[in-house]
């Protein structure tokens, strides 16, 4: 595997050798999902070898598994959902164990598919057009809830990937943007990503969040139709991350710096479009992503076929690998994050939870590691990425408790799940 | 009696896709004296079976991608009780390896005390293990099978071509594994492929 793809990969001189007794093998846990790109690629195409550093790249089933494996010490380093380290950080979940993040992989990638049946229901309902917003699309699907209930039919089920996920929080914020509570109007029940396009054809679930390829999996088989992107809810929310623990990280210091620098290089490399056919081609092989390569290749490309019958849309940067300081951990990424977590009854409010919680993302390490190459974000831009959100409302980070209490669509009751709640 | 007073009481649920290493599960459990013992292979309508049986605790395969699931469960669902941890101790980094190498996961009702839960999860461990080393040793009796059986073709050409009896065929094929410092079986591949391009 590695020789196929290295041929053109070292074009410099490699850094010199780890001279310290910090680790240079390093087992990586990873989900088979097109977000798992760089890490993929630092690997393949031999970024982390030009860092003396070795990536042994282990494929999992489940976020569980990874939060539990990289707890356990069996990973160094873990492609992780952006909000993991959060949760970890503030001791939810089964099996809470303090992880940062230095490095995010990218935005982009996710989207909201509801089945066929739902969506020709909106539109019979609502005359919704073909190129109807994500907002509009949201509404529609509150219409015809309400329509359902009226006739005493099931509220439907929706499928995302776990309790701590981008997936979660963003299906959340589309639903409750068109006035749906996510905890009453509908199910949400969790379905491993491969499945969610089986599981939507087979009528299991009405709908699902997931990441790439598995919208557009759904949407060509014409079983589904794509309703949202991630970037119509927020273009600054954060997917997925390099997941480690911080005392590991504290020890083995450079080798972080180093696999940020691979990082950095590898995430270069994927967001050139020249790269793409190449990079499709490395995902698509055996122990990466089994989705056939032309949907790989389109999907990098952002050409959303969004139903069976032709309806296409181009969505630009659908993946941001690189540009738009994407590899850099925003705290106001985690922020939001919690404020997420605050809204759905996950975590309470208080001074110290949200020192937790931003605590979890590391943008000193990224900058320590890149000095004058790090992709550094813009004030002026960032401040305004801050109010494009699809429902119209501004994060303020230092105002968490109001910007949470904003929110028409939220969970009242108090939480109960925290360890560390006040 | 008297042995499985202090476990005995504990409901526990097994959640193994795999019907046979989830029976040799069960029949540990009950070897142990446990009594209350649910085994599910599949996770649908699992969130109602843990609301109704209430488990102290619950042994999954780590491969199950449905442990995802499960999580996703224990965040929202208010009914089942209290907390679900997974492993008994942290600190007993040992158990945990031993028990993540074996591929269990369990989860456990905050609050258990370590010696009601420990002997429970070791037995998984043990049990889980002695079904891989089964699962082995079958792939490894049925790959004997079938060097034995090349190695029988490797000798009958062998025979037919040169006119070796049986033993100088042997002694031939094994000669040649010793020089080229390959198994047998792979030397006797070789030959019945070469005769396969040959005749």
């Amino acid at each position: 595997m590695s020789e196929m793809f290295s041929m053109s990969a070292i074009e410099s001189a490699a850094a010199p050798p780890l001279v310290s007794r910090e680790q240079k093998n390093l087992r990586a846990g990873f989900i088979p999902l097109m977000d798992a790109s760089i890490l993929i690629v630092a690997k393949e195409l031999g970024h982390a070898d030009k860092e003396g550093l070795r990536l042994d790249l282990v494929r999992d089933v489940s976020w569980a598994n990874v939060r539990d494996r990289l707890a356990f010490r069996q990973f160094d380093i873990a492609h992780m959902l952006s909000p993991m380290p959060v949760a970890s950080m503030l001791g939810l979940g089964s099996n809470p164990s303090p992880t940062i993040t230095p490095f995010s992989l990218g935005r982009g990638g996710n989207a909201i598919t509801l089945s066929a049946r739902i969506f020709e229901r909106m539109q019979a309902l609502t005359g919704l057009p073909d190129d109807a917003s994500a907002l509009a699309n949201a509404q529609a699907l509150a219409a015809v809830l309400l329509d359902m209930r009226a006739k005493g039919e099931a509220a439907p089920t929706l499928g995302m990937t776990y309790p701590f996920s981008s997936h979660n929080y963003e299906f959340r914020y589309w639903l409750a943007g068109g006035g749906i509570d996510p905890d009453r109007d509908v199910k949400l029940v969790v379905v491993p990503p491969p499945l969610t396009s089986d599981a939507l054809a087979a009528g299991a679930i009405d709908g699902f969040c997931v990441g790439a390829p598995w919208n557009m999996v759904a949407s060509e088989r014409g079983t589904g139709r794509i309703v949202a992107a991630k970037q119509d809810i927020w273009p600054l929310a954060p997917e997925k991350v390099i997941g480690m623990r911080p005392e590991w990280a504290e020890t083995n210091a450079e080798t972080v710096s180093r696999l940020i620098i691979a990082l950095d290089r590898a995430a270069r490399w994927c967001d050139e479009p020249g790269n793409h056919d190449q990079l499709a081609e490395i995902l698509s092989s055996a122990p990466y992503i089994q989705a056939p390569r032309d949907i790989i290749r389109r999907v990098l490309n952002g050409e959303f076929n969004l139903d069976a019958q032709g309806n296409k849309r181009i969505i630009p940067d659908y993946f941001l690998f690189h540009r738009g300081a994407a590899n850099y951990p925003r705290p106001e990424q985690a922020l939001w994050i919690y404020s997420q977590m605050m809204r759905w009854g996950q975590a309470g409010f208080s001074d110290e939870n949200r020192a937790r919680a931003e605590s979890a993302y590391r943008p000193d390490l990224y900058r320590n590691a890149l000095g004058a190459e790090a992709s550094l974000p813009d004030p002026a831009e960032e401040a305004a990425m801050l109010s494009e959100f699809m429902d119209g409302q501004v994060f303020d980070p230092t105002q968490m408790q109001d910007y949470v209490a904003r929110f028409p669509v939220k969970t009242e009751a108090a939480p109960s799940l925290s360890a560390h709640d006040a | 009696m008297s042995r499985s007073k202090i476990t005995a009481d504990l409901t526990i649920l097994v959640i193994d896709e795999n019907a046979i290493r989830a029976s040799i599960i069960e029949e540990g459990l009950a070897e142990a004296g446990h009594s209350n013992v649910t085994v599910i292979h599949e996770v649908n309508g699992v969130a109602r079976l843990i609301e109704t049986l209430q488990p102290d605790v619950i042994i999954i395969d780590i491969e199950s991608p449905n442990r995802d699931m499960m999580e996703h469960m224990f965040q929202l669902t208010r009914s089942v009780s209290r907390p679900i941890a997974m492993f008994v101790d942290r600190s007993d980094t040992a158990s945990i390896e031993a028990a993540v190498d074996a591929g269990v996961s369990a989860y456990i009702v905050d609050g258990l005390k370590k010696e009601r839960v420990k002997p429970i999860l070791d037995m998984a461990v043990s049990r889980f293990n002695a079904f891989s080393r089964l699962q082995r040793e079958l792939v490894e009796a049925r790959n004997a099978l079938e060097e034995r059986k090349i190695i029988e073709r490797a000798k009958g050409i062998l025979m037919k071509m040169r006119g070796l009896s049986e033993e100088e065929a042997f002694a031939l094929l094994r000669q040649s594994a010793m020089n080229e410092k390959k198994k047998i079986a792979d030397i006797a591949q070789s030959v019945v492929t070469a005769a396969g391009l040959l005749l």
